[in-house]
């Protein structure tokens, strides 16, 4: 079952062409990792698929992207879009506001008004993305007062709240210690089981651990897209072979 | 191809269609931005159509007479009084700056006072300089209703002013300016005014020119301290600069036509002072 | 010969630098010692919660003065701050680039207009306006809010789109893909981060209606009694210095006097404020 598909995907930024005829086939609950050298248009295909790039002037989008077979620049209203595909971004950005507040915005936003369903959502929430334990007895403290690691487990947990289907993650560990990162790729996996994840990063490592299918990015073009397996252990495309045997990036 | 990331006009209004209190919001903030801005269309144009027929050769002849509501003493006046105050307050202002920037020791406890007294002095309302000012230059220094009472008055109230943005633009200066002057064995001094200084300028010169839009503008501390007489007087004598020279007129209700014209002189000075200062800060960020 | 000079000029710098501190200990000195007199003789009580002001019978009591002043600061607040922020947010959020410098001019030229252009534009067309839409004859409590609610416009507009602009946009954007709105998102991340900034503002525009004197003059009406309602005139401190000033003698200049040494203090409470709000920010 595909979750969202992408067909002859170009994005310009002013004239330049970031992202050249991208298709992408994105499976339901599994993770997929984007990866490739800085610059590669991973995160911008990312942002494509929640309509974050609409944020950025000059940008152009052509081609065709569906959720569910809907088409999600002309068929799905953009914030019921986006909470759907929910996103959590490379530097952890809790709202300046306490945990409990955090977490809540989502479902305020989306019409939950019910003190004891707001709680139930919060504590599920926080629970989902293991970090109920550290937080249980501080919720009506900022959410600043957290670590990094908590931090950025504290904004999936806010990307959750509002039951999204598919976790959009853009480098989610590259600002944090190893530990902090090994807790995130748990996450990651045990979330697979009801979401559909799909994750940019910097780290072939990671990739190679935690996600199922595998896309190589290169100057906006997407090289070789296989079960990470397969990409990893037998690169079809040399280009590759070079990427993930450290010859450059 | 056509860009699919567009959001319509439609696809905008069907967003709020299903997030009603997100239009209320959106409807309140044009409101509000319409207000704000008609209002200054109003204020102007009413005051351009109501002035512009009024402004006539007669209303700059030299003198001012019952008949002739001249308003070309206090023209001159404000020219004056605006000299005089920068000539005091701008050395002040920039030596000060100077000071506080290339000189003062971090955590120096002369410091920490003049910051918070020039925070004080730039808060405080003009009727109360004007009351010093009565009660210092005119009353106890026995300099009687003057110019010269008027143009130190506001040369107090500007001090701040000057002050800061002196002070902004010194702090912009890169440190390897400096550097490289003491690097060549320039001492301190000559540093400061060789180098530093001149960097500085366009700043400086910014805070000169909000400073005479304040001066421009300013009525209620010159009325007890250069008093309110439209005629072209020495320096220790009476003369009403533009606004003032404006409340009189309005205040009796018999120079209407004369006060609109007034208005739009003022408003005239305050265009040519913003575009000046908007024009120099362009200049800045471009550096 | 060099050595000497470098020290001078350090002293010149220095004492340039006193200045501020000397003019402040001056308005201090001056105000208080013509004021603080009065005060005395009328009573602090007497002066400060009398609530009659008539020098010709030697009865000074400011209080109509302090309601005044308050009401109008007030009524300036309540007209001014929601557009103010309003509009701040339409600049720093919804202007389109291409007329932004256009807008941002407009608002340094509100700031730029002098108070006796506003109080003519009240007195031309806001006093006959709120005469005919409310009778009595226009000069009012109202009037002047209105007058002074447009005039701390361009302080606020000026100092909270600042502080929104300062918001780090991570917040907005995170607001965003959470699936909230534009406005949503604006008024209850960006808005409540930008909370200390915000409030500076108010508290600047609150320091400027509060020493506003001549468009106040011009509008508010001027009697010396207490407020009565909002279609009725009132004076302020700033206006009850003005008016008397030019005439008064002895004890009633001293009351004047001591009248802006209340000013003062209100404005240096104010002042401090502020510099304290900007502390905690830090």
């Amino acid at each position: 079952m595909n979750k969202i598909v992408i067909e002859n995907l170009d994005l310009y930024y002013k004239d330049f062409k970031a992202l050249k005829n991208v298709n992408l086939t994105i499976p339901e609950k599994e993770i997929i990792a984007f990866i490739g050298p800085s610059g590669c248009g991973k995160s911008t295909l990312l942002k494509s698929l929640n309509r974050m790039n609409d944020l950025v002037e000059g940008c152009r989008i052509t081609g065709l992207v569906t959720l569910d077979n809907k088409n999600i620049y002309t068929d799905i209203e953009i914030n019921m879009l986006r909470k759907r595909v929910g996103m959590v971004f490379q530097k952890p950005n809790p709202f300046p506001m306490s945990i409990y507040d955090n977490i809540a915005y989502g479902p305020r936003t989306h019409g939950v008004k019910s003190k004891a369903k707001l709680d139930d959502i919060i504590e599920k929430s926080l629970r989902d993305a293991a970090i109920w334990e550290e937080v249980k007895d501080r919720l009506k403290k900022s959410a600043l007062g957290l670590s990094g690691g908590q931090q950025q487990r504290l904004c999936i947990a806010r990307a959750l709240a509002v039951q999204p289907e598919v976790l959009l993650m853009d480098e989610p560990t590259s600002a944090l210690d190893p530990i902090s990162t090994s807790k995130i790729e748990d996450l990651a996996v045990e979330l697979k089981k009801d979401y559909t994840i799909v994750m940019v990063t910097h780290n072939m490592q990671q990739a190679a651990r935690i996600s199922d299918k595998t896309a190589f990015f290169l100057l906006g073009e997407v090289i070789e897209y296989n079960e990470t397996e397969k990409l990893f252990s037998m690169p079809k495309d040399k280009r590759t072979e070079d990427y993930i045997t450290g010859r450059f990036g | 191809m056509e860009a699919i990331n567009t959001q319509s006009f439609m696809s905008k209004l069907k967003s709020f269609k299903s997030n009603p209190f997100s239009a209320i919001l959106f409807i309140l903030v044009m409101f509000a931005t319409t207000v704000t801005f008609l209002t200054l269309v109003f204020l102007v144009g009413y005051i351009l159509v109501k002035g512009i027929p009024n402004i006539t050769w007669k209303l700059f002849e030299w003198k001012y007479t019952t008949e002739n509501a001249s308003l070309m003493p206090s023209l001159i006046n404000t020219i004056v009084m605006t000299a005089i105050s920068l000539l005091i307050a701008t050395p002040i202002g920039i030596f000060s700056a100077v000071y506080l920037v290339e000189y003062a020791k971090r955590g120096n406890k002369i410091v920490g006072l003049i910051r918070v007294t020039a925070e004080t002095l730039s808060g405080i309302p003009s009727i109360v300089y004007g009351l010093f000012g009565f009660l210092f230059f005119v009353t106890t220094l026995k300099w009687g209703y003057s110019m010269l009472a008027g143009a130190f008055t506001l040369a107090i109230m500007i001090l701040p002013l000057i002050m800061r943005t002196t002070e902004e633009a010194l702090k912009a200066v890169p440190d390897v300016y400096r550097e490289g002057s003491f690097g060549l064995g320039a001492g301190k001094l000559r540093t400061v005014f060789v180098i530093v200084l001149p960097a500085a300028v366009p700043g400086i010169l910014a805070g000169v020119i909000l400073a005479i839009g304040r001066i421009v503008g300013e009525t209620a501390a010159l009325i007890y301290t250069a008093g309110t007489i439209a005629q072209i007087p020495d320096l220790m004598g009476s003369g009403s600069t533009l606004s003032v020279h404006m409340y009189n007129l309005s205040k009796e209700g018999l120079y209407m036509n004369q006060s609109y014209a007034t208005a739009v002189i003022l408003l005239i000075i305050v265009v040519v002072i913003n575009s000046i200062s908007g024009f120099i800060a362009k200049k800045i960020a471009k550096e | 010969m060099n050595k000497i000079l470098e020290r001078l000029m350090e002293i010149v710098f220095l004492v340039a630098a006193c200045m501020s501190v000397l003019a402040v200990a001056l308005i201090c000195f001056f105000l208080f010692v013509n004021g603080i007199p009065a005060i005395k003789e009328i009573g602090v009580f007497d002066f400060l919660l009398g609530e009659k002001w008539k020098p010709s019978n030697n009865i000074y009591g400011i209080l109509p003065m302090i309601l005044g002043s308050i009401y109008l600061t007030a009524g300036a607040i309540i007209i001014g701050v929601p557009i103010g922020i309003l509009t701040s947010v339409f600049m720093a959020k919804y202007c389109p680039k291409r007329i932004y410098p256009f807008l941002k001019s407009s608002v340094e030229l509100m700031a730029g207009i002098p108070s006796i252009v506003y109080g003519f534009f009240g007195l031309v067309l806001l006093v006959p306006f709120i005469r005919e839409v409310f009778g009595g004859n226009g000069s009012s409590m109202l009037t002047a809010s209105i007058l002074l609610g447009i005039m701390i416009l361009p302080t606020i507009v000026g100092v909270s789109e600042a502080a929104i602009r300062a918001v780090p946009s991570q917040y907005y954007e995170g607001s965003l893909a959470l699936g909230a709105t534009h406005e949503r998102s604006i008024f209850f991340v960006v808005l409540p981060a930008a909370k200390s900034g915000i409030i500076a503002a108010v508290v600047l525009g609150i320091g400027r209606a509060i020493g506003e004197t001549m468009a106040v003059i011009m509008v508010a009406g001027n009697q010396a009694r207490l407020p009565k309602g909002i279609f009725k005139g009132v004076r302020t401190l700033t206006a009850n210095i003005v008016i008397e000033m030019g005439y008064a003698a002895d004890l009633h200049r001293e009351a004047l006097i001591a009248t802006g040494v209340v000013l003062f203090v209100f404005i240096l409470i104010i002042n401090l404020s502020v510099s304290l709000l900007n502390r905690r920010k830090y």
